[in-house]
């Protein structure tokens, strides 16, 4: 089970508390686990990267065990932590703006 | 009896404001979306209880809500605004040719007759329809086909479509205006446009009369004369009574002819309303006063309003969005600020009083009418 921690105005978008748990098949990487969020919180999808370019949001980064992994390509494999559901996925808003 | 409800986006989420045909005593719901801008909450003419709201975040992206219930709950519809083919380029800030992209939703227009059809006016600046409610969304491409779309450039606010008025007598018939493109319409439903700025003179444009180029602010029109629009332009207040096809400066006396905003009474098809601001590079009434002017001439002859709005040390912006009028026997008159209140006039501007004062800046402000 992979956890993915959200920001506050996600989670309240996709009507959660806390941490969201996701079954996902195959590589645990920052798509496949955004393909799994997706597919579950439909109202997600270009929250987080472009509905079309499924880039990453200019002012959303990925962290996980510690590290910015925001650069990592998208099918890299995630820290086996995270793929045993030990730590988190995170997906951190900039501090920036007002 | 009939009842006004107040739709407003600001900067930090989405207000209804309730009263009834008195308009005195105001209640507040909000905020709705919070944290997030909302650049415009609008509802259907033919069903009032279902909205559309445009909430928008420079870390989130755009999303759409829909309300069937006037406001009390919402959902999440889609929000996907993919530009037909490949979107080609617009002119940049610097003249140099810049992509096509997609930012943010400023205007949603329910169709006048259909509660599940509605157009989205984008930045950067296209038309989208839809017409299932939102569960997708389509871009009418002839407009920014149109031709002249490379020599379009963005003002200080982005190159947005920010103005879509619907023509009651002619379904086929649908105005807008983008910043800084100018008016178009078409005939034909959306397949084709054509650019209607003929009278338009900007100074700030290498040719001030030019087909395309001008900063058009706002448009509005009477639904008993959908053939006579009123434009508010960056500078310039203009009027055209041949659905666009020439238009003619009557600004008259105003004491500025910058502004954002621009309304017609709900009765008085001559009767229009404007809120002067100082100048392009001073975003704030001119002397401290904040003022809305009323012509009953269809223009060229301006009153002030002052009644009950401040008269000293004001500096606020009214934007674009921020003006609507509702239908009640004594026409209500309605504007928001960026200092976050709303005014309310509930005698066609002789008087005003704040409905609300303390909210974050305010984007946009709709009324509806409701029995």
């Amino acid at each position: 089970m992979i956890r993915v921690v959200l920001p506050q105005h996600l989670r309240t978008l996709a009507l959660v508390d806390g941490e969201v748990r996701l079954d996902v098949g195959g590589v645990v990487s920052v798509r496949s686990v955004l393909d799994a969020l997706e597919s579950r919180y439909p109202m997600l999808q270009g929250t987080i990267r472009d509905h079309v370019t499924l880039r990453r949001r200019a002012f959303l980064r990925f962290f996980a065990c510690q590290e910015d992994i925001s650069h990592e390509p998208p099918d890299a494999a995630l820290p086996d932590a995270v793929a045993r559901g030990e730590e988190p996925l995170l997906v951190i808003g900039a501090i920036a703006g007002g | 009896m009939s009842r006004a409800r107040v739709l407003v986006g600001t900067r930090k989420g989405a207000f209804v404001l309730t009263s009834d045909g008195k308009r005195k005593h105001w209640n507040v719901s909000g905020p709705h979306f919070a944290g997030w801008e909302i650049y415009h909450v609008k509802g259907s003419q033919a069903d009032p209880n279902r909205l559309y709201a445009s909430q928008t975040s420079g870390w989130f992206g755009q999303l759409i809500q829909r309300s069937d219930d006037g406001g009390k709950t919402w959902a999440p519809v889609d929000n996907k605004f993919v530009y037909d083919g490949v979107p080609g380029t617009h002119q940049w800030y610097d003249g140099t040719a810049h992509p096509w992209e997609f930012k943010r939703v400023w205007h949603l227009e329910p169709s006048l007759t259909d509660p599940d059809t509605v157009y989205a006016g984008v930045e950067d600046a296209a038309l989208f329809k839809t017409t299932d409610g939102g569960s997708s969304w389509s871009e009418l491409s002839g407009l920014r086909e149109h031709g002249s779309g490379p020599r379009w450039q963005p003002g200080a606010g982005g190159m947005c479509l920010h103005t879509i008025v619907l023509d009651p007598s002619d379904p086929n018939r649908i105005f807008i205006a983008i910043s800084a493109a100018g008016a178009f319409r078409t005939d034909d439903g959306g397949k084709s446009w054509r650019p209607i700025n003929r009278g338009l003179i900007s100074q700030y444009i290498p040719d001030p009369n030019a087909d395309v180029g001008h900063c058009v602010h706002r448009i509005a029109m009477h639904p008993a004369r959908p053939g006579v629009l009123f434009m508010q332009k960056h500078w310039d207040v203009m009027r055209s009574d041949d659905a666009g096809d020439s238009w003619r400066e009557v600004s008259g006396n105003l004491p500025t002819d910058f502004g954002f905003v621009i309304d017609v009474h709900a009765h008085e098809p001559e009767t229009i309303y404007v809120v002067p601001i100082k100048s392009d590079s001073e975003h704030y009434p001119p002397d401290g006063k904040l003022r809305v002017y009323r012509s009953r001439s269809g223009g060229n002859e301006w009153e002030a309003l002052t009644n009950g709005l401040p008269q000293q040390d004001c500096y606020v912006n009214v934007l674009r969005d921020a003006m609507a009028v509702d239908r009640l026997d004594q026409c209500g008159i309605y504007f928001g600020t960026t200092g976050g209140q709303v005014y309310a006039s509930s005698d066609a501007g002789d008087s005003w009083a704040p409905i609300v004062r303390d909210l974050p800046a305010v984007l946009s402000v709709e009324v509806q009418t409701l029995s």
